[in-house]
């Protein structure tokens, strides 16, 4: 056999950065992949949040509309919008887990551990995959909210910072998201994981109700935890400033954002990378 | 000439109280196919993980192609291959698209990749189905492709975990040629296998593993010799069983193949061992209910230095076994 020999072969890790885009550029392709082919799978991760924002507009809507203030028009659905493309943006990033604990399991994350693969690339792969696939599905909640009645208030520019933030914040998560589907060996208990952080901060923030009306301890946590931080920055750049809380201001709001996901990420990125390092199957 | 893989001394611990490598020392010269034998847990997939870097062993020196696996990983991935246990392929993916990902990884041009791509597709014998996606493949097909993707970057060294695992007995054929053929273009290649007749009918040299120690090492037919020229193979009643193993105690060990059903023991003298071992079975008054002699198989010598009779599970029904 003389094809499939023993050669030198060219090798680009010379350049530590470019070989580390180049592979991030490969796996991106890889997983959007999985996410444009298993049709099936596309479909239903794109229909379960409009669901999801359909159901919550019209089984809360009625009883809301007078609690709300008057920057929402009188409409739920104006309130809501900007809150669940928050809460989407978390929610989104879960798929991170569960994609990265799939590839574990088949065997795959060993063979990019045994290939002169860069290091950061598999995770950033992933995680930019993820980012598109959540610009997607974000884009696809704003279309039906404007059908359903969503008005901005506010400029294009505007909008377009919100889904902006949303989105960074949504990449943030996906690190924390990274960090738990590798350390966390078992398919349930990732679940069960997931499902106990996404569901009280996504409920216990201003995502779906003005927090006013929890009890105070709840509110206490309520108005400062991340999410409603982002809710609160989405709907002061759609709806304007009168839609936030009295002595907010959209500017804080979004620098509060914007400083809440830098930190997620200082934090995560760095334990997301460790636990690939020790990810042994 | 320095052996291309060296491990000397090695000791991977997992928690306090399992030793899964307890001082395992062994050296692959190179260019040969070197099989791992050692029953389920012995450490062989311990030390296929240590050899690829994706573990770090706790005491020992491991080298690979000349270097520290530990110390120069990077240098390591870039001169081995290895498929795992299980085909890590993308089953969203053609076959083509899975190669040229792999090559990518290996540091190759988007051009290089897909030249390298073409060679090793038409090497293994899938050139008409590379253009479908991987999961309308067959299991021996996924297998090949999973192989091609570890031969894209020209590996000097490659793993190989159980490659025929859960494939048919043609495709395991064509396996079996494929890793030959590499092992002339000058690969090295380490196998596990749970099939003793793999590993004879491939293997070059054979290091047996047991307790996470090498136990014996040699050509195929230098552990055959072990056995002496010839086993002797008896169907026993179970209720007799031990009584049996006490008789036949006085003419050589006798060992209980579990899998097999039958005790087994050295033939040293051949046909006169065979006289033996009847005249003091019937003494014990214990008839045989099925008697024979033949030449010692891997079967026979992994009995004789493990005491088990195979590698990992039953080989008729690996289904049952795993689960």
């Amino acid at each position: 056999m003389t094809t499939v020999d023993v050669a030198p072969r060219p090798t680009v890790a010379a350049r530590p950065f470019g070989r580390a885009l180049a592979h991030t550029g490969v796996l991106t392709r890889r997983n959007l992949l999985a996410n444009v082919r298993l049709r099936d799978v596309l479909l239903l991760s794109a229909i379960q949040p409009i669901i999801f924002m359909v159901m919550f507009l019209y089984v809360f809507g009625g009883a809301i509309e007078t609690a709300l203030p008057p920057a929402a028009g009188g409409s739920y659905v104006n309130w809501l919008i900007p809150g669940i493309l928050a809460q989407f943006a978390v929610f989104g990033a879960s798929t991170t887990a569960y994609g990265l604990h799939n590839d574990r399991l088949s065997g795959v994350i060993d063979r990019f551990r045994s290939l002169p693969t860069a290091r950061s690339a598999v995770l950033a792969g992933r995680t930019l995959a993820d980012l598109t696939r959540s610009g997607v599905i974000l884009l696809l909640q704003l279309g039906v909210g404007i059908l359903l009645g969503f008005r901005p208030q506010t400029s294009i520019p505007a909008l377009l910072a919100a889904l902006g933030l949303a989105l960074a914040f949504g990449f943030a998560c996906s690190w924390i998201m990274a960090t738990l589907g590798l350390a966390v060996r078992n398919t349930e208990a990732i679940q069960a994981a997931v499902y106990s952080v996404v569901f009280p901060f996504t409920l216990v923030s201003s995502v779906f109700l003005p927090t006013q009306t929890m009890p105070g301890w709840l509110q206490a946590f309520a108005e400062r935890q991340p999410i409603t931080v982002v809710a609160n920055a989405l709907r002061g750049l759609m709806l304007g400033p009168e839609a936030l809380p009295p002595g907010h201001t959209v500017a804080g709001q979004t620098v509060l954002a914007i400083v809440w996901t830098a930190a997620i990420l200082t934090v995560f990125v760095p334990l997301a990378v460790r636990s690939y390092r020790r990810s042994v199957s | 000439m320095e052996p291309i893989i060296t491990v000397e001394g090695v000791v991977k611990r997992f928690g306090r109280e399992v030793r899964a490598l307890d001082g395992l020392s062994l050296h692959v010269p190179a260019g040969i196919i070197y099989g791992l034998l050692g029953p389920n847990g012995a450490g062989k997939t311990t030390l296929i993980r240590i050899l690829a870097t994706l573990l770090a062993a706790d005491e020992g020196v491991v080298r690979v192609a000349g270097l520290d696996v530990h110390r120069q990983a990077e240098a390591v991935r870039d001169r081995i291959g290895l498929a795992g246990q299980y085909a890590a392929v993308d089953g969203h993916l053609t076959g083509r698209e899975n190669i040229e990902m792999v090559g990518r990884l290996y540091g190759l041009s988007r051009r290089q990749a897909r030249a390298r791509t073409s060679v090793v597709l038409d090497r293994i014998g899938l050139g008409g189905s590379a253009h479908r996606q991987v999961r309308t493949y067959s299991g021996g097909m996924r297998r090949r492709i999973d192989l091609a993707a570890s031969l894209v970057g020209r590996p000097q060294v490659l793993f190989l975990d159980e490659p025929t695992t859960g494939v048919d007995p043609a495709s395991r054929r064509e396996v079996w040629d494929l890793i030959r053929d590499l092992v002339d273009g000058g690969t090295t290649v380490v196998l596990t296998t749970q099939y003793l007749d793999e590993a004879d009918q491939l293997a070059g040299r054979i290091g047996v593993i047991n307790h996470g120690r090498l136990v014996s090492e040699g050509t195929p037919e230098q552990l055959k010799s072990h056995t002496g020229p010839a086993v002797l193979e008896l169907s026993i009643p179970d209720s007799q069983h031990d009584a049996a193993m006490q008789a036949l105690g006085q003419i050589a060990p006798a060992a209980y193949d579990r899998h097999r059903g039958t005790l087994v023991l050295p033939a040293t003298d051949g046909v006169a061992t065979l006289q033996h071992a009847l005249r003091a079975l019937d003494v014990a008054a214990i008839t045989p209910t099925d008697v024979g002699l033949h030449r010692p198989t891997l079967d026979d010598v992994f009995l004789a230095l493990t005491g088990t009779g195979r590698t990992d599970r039953d080989l008729n029904d690996p289904v049952e076994a795993t689960l």
